[in-house]
């Protein structure tokens, strides 16, 4: 026990004062959550638009009208003739355009049918579509409040209601997944680097004639920066709650748990990727590369399982970070208990006890 | 267990790596107190007849022991007894000389008092009162070559192994390794020393050369010198790795 206080307080050493290390460990966190959290958004908010008013009458000024008191756009521009859109939308003054045909509001009463056209720029794929949605939803509502008083037979009415994040709040699903890279980070990689740089100074090789066991070092190793990696959840959670207001419907507990589970997953693979690589430098490119993009990209992160091609959403299974985001997300935000991520926890766990495995096997082989 | 004083016990120890022989039914015995060096071109088998006899590669066949103990069964206890300093000078470059030693009087399981007491004895003789707190980044070369050797040492192992501790040092400060290693020797510790530089060897009281994963010979340098009928243990090392 002694002998491993020692071991643990030497760790911590090493990460005091190697200051890229203690930048990685904690400025990238919070740095990132804030970025993620404040930056990076789907929603839409003051998007400029133009409006091209060929009709100039009642009803369409009364649309007009609807679209600029909501906060999602706000006018910029109005022009007169259609030639000039193209030039605004090549300034970039403007994300969309709105026109309205040349008798807008007479044709809704005489022909029942009037025609406006949305044009939106989709240099942003995303982004127009969102658009489009958010101004056709202003185009229904209004259209509702005419027909009114008069009724329609045969009408759907879809009546939505978004549950666990009612304003569809962006950073909800970015607080789950940015949790996960930071944990990922920090456990694969700084430990794969630690462990490696121990190989390329030559002290591991000093550590292993020592009486220590080859687990005791690796434990020794890897025990700070479970620690380490605690704090950092914790902080994360904290900045959620109080910055961003993401709510901890489930319980605390629980997911102190569950983060403690896949932060040893990530532990255990930054173990592997230290038995697979002689230098600091490899281990790194693999932690990046092998771990950091999947992370990102095929976890659901960012990009949703279900859109991806078939054999991505086969490869996305191997990826803790997927069932890790599950958990997370549905214990901070639909508040459930154990007895639904059971199935996740226990992959995590198995993958864990697969990456202990091979480890000590190819380290095994290493030493004979 | 231990035959007329003998600390290290080898019998037709091999090393196979696949069909490849690394080390091929190699025998000798070191005695107590002795300084065995232990010679080879690159990739004679040094390395890996060392790491089978300090308990960190297990042998293919033959039999061994270290400071008594089976080099198959009894790792644990060959590694509390003995030393180790290896090519690099391993110390910590981002701790201090006060850290490395506790750290290392640590894992081999020296209290507190003990660890301060060897620190002091240490830092003396080694002249490093000045610098205990310095990072070993900052040390010269051949500072930390001493320091690491001393280190090797704190535990008082019955054995030290050396795997080429006097690489790319100047011939001063391996002149003055050399007296440490003396000293040591002196105080009834076993030496084993790998080296490339001839004239280091003429310093051993015995040699051993390999040659293919085979010893072609151990005696004293005086005694090889005269059976090969040279002046230098270079010429003797050249002789019998041109084969």
């Amino acid at each position: 026990m002694k002998r491993f206080v020692g071991f643990v307080r030497k760790e911590f050493y090493h990460i005091f004062r190697d200051k890229r290390s203690l930048f990685i460990l904690f400025g990238m966190p919070i740095a990132q959550i804030l970025l993620f959290g404040f930056a990076i958004t789907n929603e839409i908010n003051n998007v400029d638009i133009g409006i091209l008013d060929q009709a100039n009458d009642v009803t369409s000024k009364e649309i007009i009208n609807k679209i600029s008191a909501s906060k999602h756009f706000s006018i910029v521009d109005i022009i007169h003739q259609e030639s000039s859109i193209e030039s605004i939308f090549k300034k970039g003054k403007v994300k969309a355009v709105l026109q309205f045909e040349n008798n807008f509001g007479n044709n809704l009463i005489k022909e029942k049918q009037a025609n406006v056209q949305v044009l939106t720029d989709a240099t942003d794929p995303n982004m127009a579509s969102t658009i489009s949605n958010y101004i056709s939803s202003i185009l229904k509502k209004y259209q509702q409040e005419l027909n009114e008083n008069i009724s329609i037979d045969y009408q759907i009415m879809p009546q939505s209601r978004m549950v666990y994040n009612a304003e569809l709040k962006s950073v909800y699903m970015f607080v789950p997944g940015i949790m996960t890279v930071i944990l990922m980070l920090v456990s694969a990689m700084m430990t794969s680097i630690s462990i490696t740089r121990e190989k390329e100074q030559g002290t591991m090789e000093i550590l292993l004639v020592s009486p220590l066991k080859p687990f005791q070092v690796i434990i020794g190793k890897v025990f700070p920066y479970i620690f380490l990696s605690v704090i950092n959840a914790v902080v994360i959670v904290l900045l959620s709650i109080f910055v961003f207001n993401v709510p901890v419907n489930g319980s605390l507990f629980l997911l102190g748990i569950e983060s403690v589970l896949f932060i040893i997953t990530s532990l255990a693979l930054g173990i592997l990727i230290s038995t697979i690589s002689a230098t600091q430098q490899t281990a790194m490119m693999i932690s990046l590369m092998g771990l950091m993009l999947p992370t990102i990209l095929l976890s659901g992160f960012i990009f949703p399982i279900s859109s991806m091609p078939l054999p991505l959403q086969v490869i996305s299974n191997i990826i803790p970070a997927k069932w890790f985001i599950i958990i997370v997300k549905g214990i901070m935000l639909k508040g459930i208990g154990i007895g639904f991520v059971l199935k996740e926890t226990f992959i995590l766990l198995l993958m864990t006890l697969v990456f202990i495995g091979v480890s000590v096997k190819k380290y095994k082989i290493r030493l004979e | 267990m231990m035959k007329d004083n003998n600390v290290i016990q080898v019998e037709n120890l091999s090393k196979l790596f696949g069909d490849f022989a690394a080390v091929n039914q190699i025998s000798f015995q070191v005695k107590a107190g002795e300084i065995f060096g232990f010679l080879g071109a690159n990739g004679a088998g040094k390395t890996t007849a060392m790491k089978m006899l300090i308990g960190i590669s297990s042998p293919t066949s033959g039999k061994a022991t270290v400071a008594g103990f089976d080099v198959y069964k009894e790792t644990e206890s060959i590694k509390k007894n003995i030393g180790y300093m290896s090519q690099k000078f391993a110390l910590y470059d981002d701790l201090t000389v006060k850290e490395n030693i506790t750290f290392f009087g640590g894992i081999y399981g020296l209290s507190k008092k003990q660890i301060d007491q060897k620190r002091c004895e240490l830092v003396e003789e080694l002249g490093l009162q000045e610098v205990t707190k310095s990072l070993v980044a900052s040390l010269p070369l051949g500072w930390k070559q001493k320091l690491a050797f001393s280190v090797s040492l704190l535990h008082e192992p019955k054995i030290v192994f050396l795997d080429e501790p006097t690489g790319g040092v100047d011939p001063i400060t391996r002149r003055q390794f050399w007296e440490m290693i003396y000293k040591a020797a002196h105080n009834g510790t076993t030496i084993f020393v790998t080296t490339h530089y001839m004239d280091e060897a003429e310093y051993c009281d015995r040699v051993s050369i390999m040659v293919n994963g085979k010893i072609e010979a151990l005696d004293t340098p005086k005694k090889l010198k005269e059976h090969y009928k040279t002046d230098t243990m270079n010429d003797v090392f050249l002789k019998l790795a041109r084969g």
